[in-house]
């Protein structure tokens, strides 16, 4: 298969970008889209020229490192995949493809299609977690949690931090990153005690980051590889406003 | 985890709070369309407008109403203001927009088309906010409420641009239904989101064909 | 197109030589009851004060699930711990891609499991050549850790009761594997990660991002800091710790194609080792049987199909050699289900070892399939007629969503097509009872120590001896270390420090200047081929003689003729690559030596020469029951072999029969 690649190239954060094209051939349709680019990074660096930068690791859609911005959706084409998962088979033969980075004023650029994700892990830093040290624990299965609810919560666990939600969003937001952490842990017993301050202290740091705000539009959900289902959202919503327009029955 | 202890408005100015905002407002206001419509639909009544200017007698003149007058004005003002800031705010978020962006892959034209239609039914208020609330009740016009509704609607510019903005309207509801209710958080499992967005799409194509009906029918009738 | 870059096989041979050292006698191992080992030399261990462990500052590199869960506890205990990852989160370690579970000796089952089977089915798994108290003290931590993970709102799979659910696993004859779907590694790893984040908002840890350690630095025998690069802009760092842990992971990627992460490299314990640092049983490589078969030359990676999908996927190739129906259309009684046949009790739950080398022999007797021929059928049909497909897919549903993904054929329809692949190293840095390498006050955990498997991980032990290193072993031993260190003060302006700083700053130019033709990734996929080939599932004198030649070679050649653009001072991912193949060419040379020198077969290790007459491993217990730790003396010298003789007071070696 032959392909003609729109890249958006940008030399490190400062430096303004641009797109530049290159031509791609002989590609077999089981490769996926970053052996695609491998590829083209090999011819690259044989004529001596920069190769184009981006994410990547474990290469089986789990670690959350690739992401690009693939004719015009985040991961492309496919819903609820990530960009290693995809296969040029998804792809017309001799067709255009433009790739950019994700796009969103927290994750800016550090070089052609790689951006800064960590504003996620501060959102994570605020009460992403149970507040236990090691050795402190009861016997595992002296908290039984009922399946139903358990597998719920797994559901919103498996967020993969890519960061696609922020990406295919109209206006940018973390909600669904957000919310499946805020949801997993408010589902839980475990999860109890710091329930109010945890949604209260993400969603002030998810603002301050610089994230936009959810109009619900539900894009985050299509594109989101970890099929993170937008309930997540409408727990998050509940815990907030429980958190903050209900009083708190553990205040003094 | 340190507690924040947050002042009583503090929440207003997360964005999630203002989304929260924005929900509740959406909820008033969508009643209030329900209130609307079935005082409108007195026009259909064929008694010379004699129960719907009674109607609007009411509605101008009880104090409870009026209370509610202003709570339905500081609604539209809040929402709009929500409104406005988001704008702002999607723009602070995203500086240099996607060159290629295939929206319509992962969402709904509803969704995407919120800003247009809110600024289409906001201009749709203004101008019948001006022909009925302000010509009647603050410039004292001397004639009754029907008969200002009558001319309006056998006015066949006035009538087309009520329904093309019924029509916005419908687009602005087909989503903001769903998603207010989503905003509450009432919308935790799928069942219930399938309810939603059928109970939405119900909504949404229900009010704006029953107001849209009354200004074809003065229209139909001068034919 | 330019030339690709091919390694002839040589002419001659030479002879691989090694240097004989000094047996290891101190392992520090406790002596005494096994059962009462850990608890006796925990109470035995120094303590630091609370207000003491502030001034202490711990470098952790790497936050896999070893690396972050130390880090985590270590903040808790009050320590400054600075972690450095190569990643742009802490989030993205390999575990993460960990599928099938963790074993804990829990008996909720009530099937007769204790810590003591767990012991003894892990010490057996890793056919004798692991230590005894290591692997009993993982098996007694083990069930800690399913609690601790439970408290931090890891959502482990549960019955309807609300109890947590198990499964059974390769190696084993109990149901003590506890999961998260498909994807445990990645709920360990984010409570793992999540703990770090909060001692991260305590003040307690700082987490380096884009920061690739490049060398250790050592004053005086112990360890006081590492060199970093930043990879975004390039920067050379040096920072001083009172002790360095190294959580790298394995050194699978030595292969090119395994199941490894892209970035996983063997670049800081290679650094250790050229430091001075024991490298431990370095060929001691796990080839993983249910693996997505090769399909084509540009393939990057290859991927694992979780060891869980044998406890309902049955193992067969047609009876027939080159039988090229398709499988569906293959009726039962053409079907040889080999595992089945060759190792009755444990079936198609034999060791990860054995399925890999099952499936290699019928491959090499011409009964593979697919379109290469080197491939097996895992098939699924019987257990969906068993237990309906809802079952299925609750266990295994985004497996075989992946596999759909990937190949482009439905498990739900045909069966899949496995092959083993690389994937774990039991081998790495050569650590005492205290997970401390040689070198004092330099740690190894988790994947990157050469660890309690001995010559073969079960299943599902990963992601426990990870965890038992870094949540319940390594804070209470590296304090015993510590407790020494409370006056130092930490200075990097060393002659050490500016040593190791030059040393990098000059591998980097090196590399830069060469300027030669080929890729980086042409050499490392020329280093891969040549260790499958030779030191894979399958080893032998001639092949390694003939492996190491290869590798000598392209090591030179490497150095001549291959091509990094841009400079040291910018976000240059090429350079990134480059410095670690450098490190694996090295490393590889060193697997082949391990490889030829162990004269016997055990675990993963099959030297050919060393079989039964039915083509099971034959293991030497006399000659070596010991752990090759070797020792680095300096370029172009042979490394020294260090012996740490393993000694069984509780367990009998035997033959591992798993008919």
């Amino acid at each position: 298969m032959r392909f003609t690649l729109r890249i958006w190239r940008q030399k490190n954060a400062q430096a303004p970008g641009h797109f530049e094209t290159y031509e791609v051939d002989g590609i077999s349709p089981d490769a996926s889209f970053l052996e695609m680019l491998d590829v083209l990074n090999e011819r690259l660096i044989k004529e001596g020229k920069d190769p184009v930068a981006f994410d990547h690791d474990c290469r089986e859609g789990i670690c959350g490192s690739c992401g690009l911005f693939i004719n015009g959706r985040a991961h492309g084409p496919l819903p609820n995949i990530t960009t290693c998962r995809l296969y040029m088979r998804h792809f017309e033969d001799g067709s255009t493809i433009t790739v950019e980075p994700f796009r969103a004023k927290p994750f800016p650029v550090i070089k052609d299609l790689v951006v800064d994700r960590s504003a996620l892990d501060r959102i994570i830093q605020k009460g992403g977690y149970i507040s236990v040290n090691a050795g402190s624990a009861p016997d595992a299965n002296a908290i039984p949690i009922p399946k139903p609810v358990a597998d719920r919560a797994f559901d919103y666990a498996t967020c993969i931090g890519c960061g696609a939600c922020v990406a295919a969003c109209k206006n940018a937001s973390a909600m669904l990153f957000t919310a499946a952490k805020v949801a997993h842990l408010a589902l839980l017993p475990q999860g109890q005690p710091e329930r109010r301050q945890r949604v209260r202290r993400m969603v002030q740091q998810m603002d301050a980051e610089g994230f936009g705000h959810c109009s619900n539009t539900g894009a985050c959900a299509v594109e989101c590889p970890a099929k993170i289902p937008l309930t997540a959202i409408a727990q998050l919503q509940r815990e907030f406003i429980r958190a903050h327009l209900t009083p708190d029955p553990y205040l003094r | 985890m340190e507690a924040v202890s947050p002042s009583a408005t503090s929440w207003l100015h997360t964005s999630v709070g203002r989304k929260v905002v924005m929900a509740a407002t959406g909820i008033f206001l969508m009643s209030f369309l329900v209130v609307h419509l079935a005082g409108n639909l007195l026009l259909l009544r064929s008694d010379g407008g004699a129960a719907f200017n009674a109607y609007a007698e009411f509605m101008s003149t009880n104090p409870l109403i009026r209370v509610l007058e202003i709570l339905l004005f500081l609604g539209f003002v809040l929402h709009i203001y929500q409104g406005l800031y988001f704008i702002f705010r999607e723009r602070a978020a995203r500086p240099i927009r996607y060159s290629l962006n295939r929206a319509e892959a992962n969402t709904n034209i509803f969704s995407r088309t919120m800003r247009l239609s809110a600024i289409v039914v906001l201009v749709f208020l203004i101008v019948h906010l001006r022909h009925f609330f302000v010509e009647h009740r603050l410039l004292g016009s001397p004639y009754t409420m029907y008969e200002l509704c009558v001319a309006a609607f056998e006015n066949p510019y006035y009538s087309a641009f009520y329904v093309l903005s019924m029509v916005f309207l419908a687009f602005h509801l087909a989503h903001g239904f769903y998603s207010s209710f989503q905003t509450l958080g009432l919308i935790l499992n799928r069942r219930i989101e399938r309810a939603v967005r059928w109970a939405g799409a119900a909504f949404a194509f229900v009010i704006p064909l029953g107001f849209a009906i009354i200004p074809l029918y003065f229209l139909l009738r001068t034919l | 197109m330019a030339e690709t870059l091919t390694i002839p096989a040589p002419v001659r041979t030479a002879d691989l030589s090694w240097r004989e050292g000094e047996p290891i006698l101190n392992n520090r191992c406790p002596s005494g009851d096994l059962e009462k080992r850990w608890t006796r030399h925990k109470d035995s261990l120094r303590l630091v004060a609370p207000h003491n462990k502030r001034k202490l500052e711990i470098v952790v590199v790497g936050a896999g699930l070893a690396g972050a869960s130390a880090a985590a506890t270590l903040g808790e205990l009050g320590y400054r711990v600075k972690v450095f990852v190569y990643h742009n989160s802490p989030r993205r370690a390999h575990s993460i891609a960990a599928q099938g579970g963790i074993n804990a000796a829990k008996n909720y089952r009530n099937d007769g499991d204790s810590i003591w089977r767990l012991f003894y089915d892990t010490i057996k798994g890793g056919d004798f050549r692991a230590r005894e108290s290591n692997v009993y003290r993982l098996a007694e931590v083990s069930v800690q850790i399913i609690d601790h993970c439970v408290a931090q709102g890891v959502p482990f799979a549960r019955e309807y009761g609300g109890y947590l659910d198990t499964r059974s696993f390769g190696g084993a004859q109990l149901m003590r594997t506890f999961y998260a779907r498909g994807q445990t590694g990645q709920q360990l790893l984010l409570g793992a990660y999540a703990a770090l984040q909060r001692q991260v908002e305590l003040g307690n840890a700082q987490v380096f991002y884009n920061h690739e350690v490049l060398d250790i630095v050592v004053e005086d025998g112990r360890a006081r800091g590492i060199i970093v690069r930043n990879l975004i802009t390039g920067e050379l760092h040096r920072v001083a710790a009172h002790a360095v842990v190294l959580a790298t992971g394995g050194y699978g990627n030595a292969y090119y194609l395994s199941t490894n992460a892209k970035m996983s490299n063997a670049t800081a314990i290679w650094r250790a080792y050229k430091r001075g640092a024991y490298f431990g049983n370095p060929s001691f490589v796990q080839i993983h049987p249910t693996c997505i078969p090769q399909s084509g030359e540009y393939q990057s990676k290859l991927t694992l199909m979780s060891e869980s999908l044998r406890n309902d996927g049955r193992v067969w190739v047609p009876r027939t050699p080159g039988d090229k129906r398709h499988p569906n259309d293959i009726p039962e009684s053409e079907r040889w289900y080999y595992l089945e046949e060759w190792y009755p009790s444990y079936g198609n739950l034999v060791p990860r070892d054995i399925a890999s080398r099952a499936a290699k022999k019928v491959c090499d007797m011409g009964y593979g399939v697919g379109p290469t021929g080197r491939a097996v059928y895992l098939d699924f049909s019987d257990a969906i007629r068993r237990l309906g497909r809802e079952v299925i897919y609750q266990r295994y549903g985004n497996l075989f969503e992946m596999y759909e993904e990937i190949t482009g054929e439905s498990p739900w329809e045909t069966p899949m097509r496995i092959y083993p692949a690389v994937h774990y190293t039991m081998g790495g840095l050569w650590v005492d009872y205290n997970l401390m390498t040689n070198i004092e006050g330099l740690y190894a955990i988790g994947e990157a120590n050469f660890s309690d498997h001995g010559a073969n991980r079960l299943g599902a032990s990963a992601l426990m001896q990870g965890l038992a290193d870094g949540y319940f072993i390594l804070p209470y031993t590296i304090g015993d270390y510590l407790a020494t260190q409370l006056f130092v003060k930490l200075s990097t302006d060393t002659s050490a420090f500016a040593q190791a700083e030059k040393e990098t700053r000059a591998r980097i130019t090196k590399l830069l200047d060469i300027q030669g033709k080929y890729t980086v990734d042409e050499f490392h996929r020329n280093l891969g081929k040549i260790l499958w080939d030779y030191c894979g599932l399958a080893r032998n004198a001639s092949g390694l003689r003939q492996a190491y030649e290869q590798i000598r070679v392209l090591r030179e050649r490497f150095w001549k003729e291959v091509k990094v653009p841009g400079t040291g001072a910018e976000f240059n991912q090429v350079l990134e690559k480059a410095l670690r193949v450098a490190d694996f060419l090295e490393l590889g040379e060193l697997m082949i030596i391990d490889a030829y020198h162990r004269e016997e077969s055990c675990g993963c290790h099959l030297r050919e020469e060393y079989q039964t007459e039915e083509g099971e491993p034959l293991r030497n217990d006399k000659d070596y029951a010991y752990v090759a730790a070797w020792e680095w003396r300096g370029e172009n010298e042979p490394p020294a072999l260090h012996k740490e003789p393993l000694t069984f007071e509780f367990v009998k070696p035997t033959i591992r029969s798993y008919k």
